[in-house]
């Protein structure tokens, strides 16, 4: 069986910054990771593996910059990874993005599963996996948080607003993956080994998949950021309550009373 | 699984040393770091003694990060709001293979563990090692989880004063608490030229002070103070069994040391901007655990190679000097057919040849002899209240030097003997 994991690097939720002049997001000079949701997809797809020894490709797309990422997914157990990175790539949405990948899928092969976060940190469209889905035909789930493959079908949890689903499918098929359904693990010894021995990235190029030019980059995303508004926070108050402790509480809790933070 | 010639667990001054002497003589060498990077888990007081480094990196002054080559050694005895300093000078302290550097570890570590990548080791961090791999008995390796081992010939323990691994391929038992002191060191952030002109330096100098006495609140331990480039290192370090047994805090002693006049005088205007603790082995060679078994060699601190003789105070030196020595006793061992116990057993002949061994049972007694409380109470006052009459002239009437000092050595309450044979112990121990 082999699973293919599509990831992305996103900045490190934690230090995310927003020039204060384009309103757009930061992404050079800040600490990245792997967008969270698709670390958990990769969890389930290496938990895949611990169970049917399924082999596990992980599948970018972006500058070199995200060698970071797929080496340390190898570094978790991953079997081995392609990045596609070409500068005509720049500035595609998720429609172009979608294709890109799908085409990139294709030229992998062999696939059984194919598996992504439930969306980006950074973007939160949600649109690249289900897009995949659509371009190579496949069945989908989307949001599950635990996928079962039993007699050449997969069976996945799905998480609705008001309850979980369990939904069956044939393989292949593709599914997202509910942001923290799992804990994703630490880097191994050994995989950090295979890291350092080099060869775990297998850089693609548009012309190295068949992409064609004229589907993909800036010119041919339908969609435009327009604007971004920052959310401003509220500035807290700061009062500090000084005293015995009994009195101090009720001082605390009769104020959130009266802020009508808490009922009485 | 993934195999090399020698795992060496630890990226310290030792584990650094130990993988680039490894490499360089053909081992395919593993250098295993805890921390994200070399040098981010260190601790130290601040200087290194280079003579080791001459041997190991012959060109080592190019590119090494040094702060300031030290050229002042001071000796500064306190009590509660006096002081009273030894300061020796001389060019020759920076010269030759007797010089010694003030250093920030998350430099000097990141460059001595590149020199072993360098020469072919590899460099895998942010990995903490927990168990020794063993297969039918012996040691064949490490293993970080359950399936995550990786197999060796030989597993180089660099990981510093609270080694698991030491006790682990049962070289040693438990630390006590008598074994290990608490190190404590706050870096204070002030302008290079301020450093200069307040401790009288030059662009490149450094300045080290030993502080006994008070430093400590009458604990036993000590004080010291290292000048960096653009910052002061001040630290303390104190008998874990006094800590516990007088139930202080070491960060108070830290905050009260800091406020001394004598050491206030020499911060005045900085910023601490880094905190940091480690255990201090203390017992040197008489807390070391069996060298090498099977498999199996210890170096640096996790080995107890530090000397603590009063005024000097060796870890890195020591640690660097064994890595050397592990790296030949491994290729020693090669020739005469392998990294079994009888062949490795030469590790000790190997750091012997670097003094090593040697310095650190010299020393043997040092530890004892200061475990005498009156060196951090009784003898700093008495001297002080010496400098005190000698140099007070008030018109009260002035007596002799001899006389004082007799007249204070009876208001200690020391019987003279006992003084006398403290000096005598102390000169033959330190």
């Amino acid at each position: 069986m082999r699973v293919i994991v599509c990831i992305k690097q996103v900045p490190r939720a934690q230090e995310l910054q927003v020039d204060p002049v384009t309103q757009t997001l930061k992404r050079v000079g800040v600490p990245s990771e792997i967008n969270p949701p698709d670390a958990n997809a990769l969890e389930m797809a290496l938990r895949l593996k611990d169970q049917h020894a399924a082999e596990v490709v992980v599948l970018s797309m972006g500058p070199t910059s995200f060698d970071e990422s797929l080496e340390r997914a190898v570094a978790m157990g991953a079997d081995r990874s392609v990045l596609l990175t070409d500068r005509i790539l720049g500035g595609s949405d998720t429609v172009p993005t979608a294709y890109a990948l799908s085409e990139t899928i294709q030229k992998i092969g062999g696939y059984d599963l194919l598996l992504c976060g439930e969306e980006t940190t950074d973007a939160s469209t949600g649109h690249v996996g289900p897009g995949i889905a659509g371009h190579l035909d496949l069945p989908q789930i989307t949001y599950a948080s635990e996928i079962r493959i039993e007699d050449g079908k997969v069976r996945a949890r799905r998480t609705a607003e008001d309850g979980t689903e369990w939904w069956e499918t044939t393989l292949p098929c593709l599914c997202t993956v509910n942001f923290g359904c799992n804990r994703p693990r630490e880097p191994t010894l050994t995989g950090k080994i295979r890291v350092e021995r080099g060869g775990v990235v297998t850089h693609w190029s548009c012309a190295d998949v068949g992409i064609d030019p004229k589907k993909v980059g800036l010119f041919n995303s339908p969609t435009i950021v327009a604007k971004v508004d920052t959310v401003r926070l509220p500035t807290r108050a700061g009062r500090i309550f000084s005293g015995e402790p009994k009195e101090t509480v009720r001082q605390l809790l009769d104020s959130l009373i009266a802020d009508g933070v808490i009922s009485p | 699984m993934e195999r090399f010639d020698a795992i060496v667990v630890g990226a310290g001054p030792a584990g650094s040393s130990a993988a680039l002497t490894l490499a360089r003589k053909g081992f395919s060498t593993l250098l295993v770091e805890r921390g994200r990077a070399p040098g981010v888990k260190g601790m130290f007081g601040g200087r290194i003694y280079a003579w080791p480094l001459a041997d190991l990196v012959p060109e080592w002054a190019k590119d090494c990060p040094i702060e300031r080559l030290v050229i002042r050694e001071n000796l500064a005895f306190l009590t509660e709001d006096a002081s009273l300093t030894v300061s020796f000078d001389s060019p020759k302290l920076a010269q030759g293979r007797g010089t010694s550097f003030t250093a920030v570890r998350a430099k000097f570590d990141a460059w001595l563990a590149k020199k072993a990548q360098d020469a072919g080791a590899m460099l895998v961090t942010g990995i903490r090692v927990d168990d020794l791999w063993r297969e039918g008995g012996r040691v064949r390796g490490v293993s970080v989880a359950p399936n995550d081992h990786v197999a060796s010939d030989l597993v180089v323990i660099a990981e510093g004063a609270a080694s698991t691994l030491v006790r682990e391929a049962g070289l040693k038992a438990d630390l006590e608490p008598r074994e290990v002191s608490v190190g404590i060191k706050e870096t204070v952030e002030l302008p290079a030229e301020t450093i200069q002109e307040r401790f009288g330096l030059g662009e490149k100098e450094g300045a080290a002070y030993v502080y006994a006495g008070h430093a400590s609140m009458g604990l036993r331990g000590g004080g010291f103070l290292y000048t960096n480039k653009a910052s002061v290192s001040i630290g303390l370090v104190v008998s874990s069994e006094d800590l516990s047994r007088k139930k202080v805090e070491v960060q108070d002693l830290q905050t009260k040391f800091r406020m001394h006049p004598a050491v206030q005088r020499l911060l005045r205007g900085g910023k601490v901007v880094e905190y940091s603790a480690h255990l201090v082995p203390e017992l040197g060679a008489g807390m070391m655990p069996q060298l090498s078994t099977d498999g199996v060699l210890v170096v640096g601190d996790a080995a107890g190679f530090l000397i603590n003789n009063g005024y000097t105070f060796r870890g890195v030196d020591l640690a660097i000097a064994s890595g050397i020595a592990a790296g030949e006793a491994a290729e020693a061992a090669r020739s005469a057919g392998g990294m079994s116990k009888v062949n490795l057993a030469v590790y000790e002949k190997f750091l012997r040849a670097r003094n090593v061994l040697t310095d650190l049972e010299r020393f043997r007694r040092a530890p004892l002899y200061m475990k005498n409380e009156r060196l951090f109470d009784v003898y700093p006052r008495m001297l002080m209240e010496i400098a005190e009459r000698m140099y007070t002239v008030d018109g009260s009437g002035k007596e002799r030097l001899f006389d004082v000092v007799l007249d204070e050595a009876s208001a200690a309450k020391v019987p003279k003997l006992k003084m006398l044979l403290d000096l005598l112990h102390g000169a033959g121990s330190m």
